[in-house]
């Protein structure tokens, strides 16, 4: 039972927080052109990073270490996922097996669902996507399966070994721009090489290579996270 | 006068505060901080909008300047990741916590240690 007065003193609070946003936001004219940095990111993107989307571009070329601290933070939460919900002995205890509407839909659709994720992370400099849409695609894959199949289990092992070995392919991009161009995340691949024309598929310089293994990252991180919750332990 | 957009995100963050503050049911409470972090990420998107123009993918008919503020698109791409991250987090600990007390109840919850 809420008690009136506790809502009424929650309304108060949010009322004034809103207006407290909203007058700090009328100054703030909506649809005018307020870009400082931006524009230059706009002015500059396919010179100097080769890729044609501006937001992938910024997010991997221009704050590229930025997000390697993004991944970092997703790599905290699913370990941190497993080690609270560890146990000794757990299995999967969803009872029921799914319809055969699920499990047909399910194997047809699966190697297509990996292959759609797989054409938004291999576009992402191209096309609105990139890694983490990918990645999530992907892991939106094993999620079918797990509500199809009660037995089904992702290779653990395999996961884990890809995962490592995608968070520190990530590293050594950036140490290879380091020893090539000067400092960490050099786009080297583009800077130096000039590899693709502005547009096409080989394009985009280290973009697409750091997006397929955040993808892979991405992907199985998400996979273990569902793997973790959808199973219990036997007490 | 602000705009509707503006408005909108401003109340979808108000309503999230709000279930995060009177709600008892720990779910209850992260839906509402979801709703509150898609909000927030709306005013951003809704901020670096510019009248008239066109995503921030450079192609035939979209120049630099054609195109809107790519950098809070950016922000809210990295946003939405860590709020991925974070309800994971959040929701096994409601895991742990219905293990321990066998309710989500947070009164109770309280009620039962300190």
């Amino acid at each position: 039972m809420v008690s009136v007065l506790k809502r009424a003193i929650a309304i108060a609070f949010i009322l004034i927080i809103g207006y407290w946003i909203a007058s700090a936001l009328s100054h703030v004219p909506f649809g005018a052109d307020k870009m400082l940095v931006g524009n230059y990111y706009l002015q500059h993107v396919e010179n100097q990073t080769g890729a044609i989307n501006a937001v992938t571009a910024i997010v991997v070329n221009y704050r590229g270490f930025d997000t390697l601290g993004e991944v970092t933070v997703l790599f905290i939460a699913s370990t941190g996922v497993a080690a609270l919900l560890w146990e000794r002995k757990r299995k999967r205890t969803a009872r029921t097996e799914g319809t055969i509407v699920l499990t047909t839909g399910t194997r047809l659709l699966f190697p297509f669902i990996l292959l759609f994720g797989s054409y938004i992370f291999i576009h992402g400099h191209l096309t609105p996507g990139g890694g983490f849409p990918g990645g999530a695609t992907i892991a939106t894959g094993f999620l079918l399966m797990y509500l199809a199949f009660t037995t089904y289990r992702i290779p653990h092992r395999g996961f884990e070994v890809s995962e490592g070995l995608a968070g520190m392919g990530y590293v050594i991009v950036g140490l290879i721009g380091l020893a090539v161009g000067g400092y960490f995340l050099f786009d080297w691949i583009w800077q130096t090489w000039k590899i693709g024309t502005v547009g096409n598929l080989v394009s985009g310089g280290f973009i697409p290579v750091i997006y397929t293994l955040i993808a892979i990252k991405v992907g199985t991180e998400l996979s273990g996270i569902v793997d973790n919750m959808l199973r219990e332990g036997s007490s | 006068m602000i705009s509707a957009y503006y408005f909108g995100s401003i109340a979808l963050i108000m309503i999230g505060l709000y279930t995060v503050l009177v709600k008892k049911n720990l779910l209850k409470i992260l839906v509402g901080l979801s709703i509150m972090e898609t909000g927030v990420n709306l005013l951003l998107i809704s901020i670096g909008y510019i009248s008239g123009r066109s995503a921030p993918i450079l192609s035939e008919g979209v120049g630099p300047n054609q195109a809107v503020d790519p950098i809070p698109q950016a922000l809210v791409l990295t946003a939405i990741v860590i709020g991925v991250a974070t309800t994971a987090m959040a929701l096994s600990v409601a895991i742990l916590l219905y293990k321990k007390y066998g309710t989500l109840n947070i009164e109770e919850i309280r009620r039962l240690r300190g």
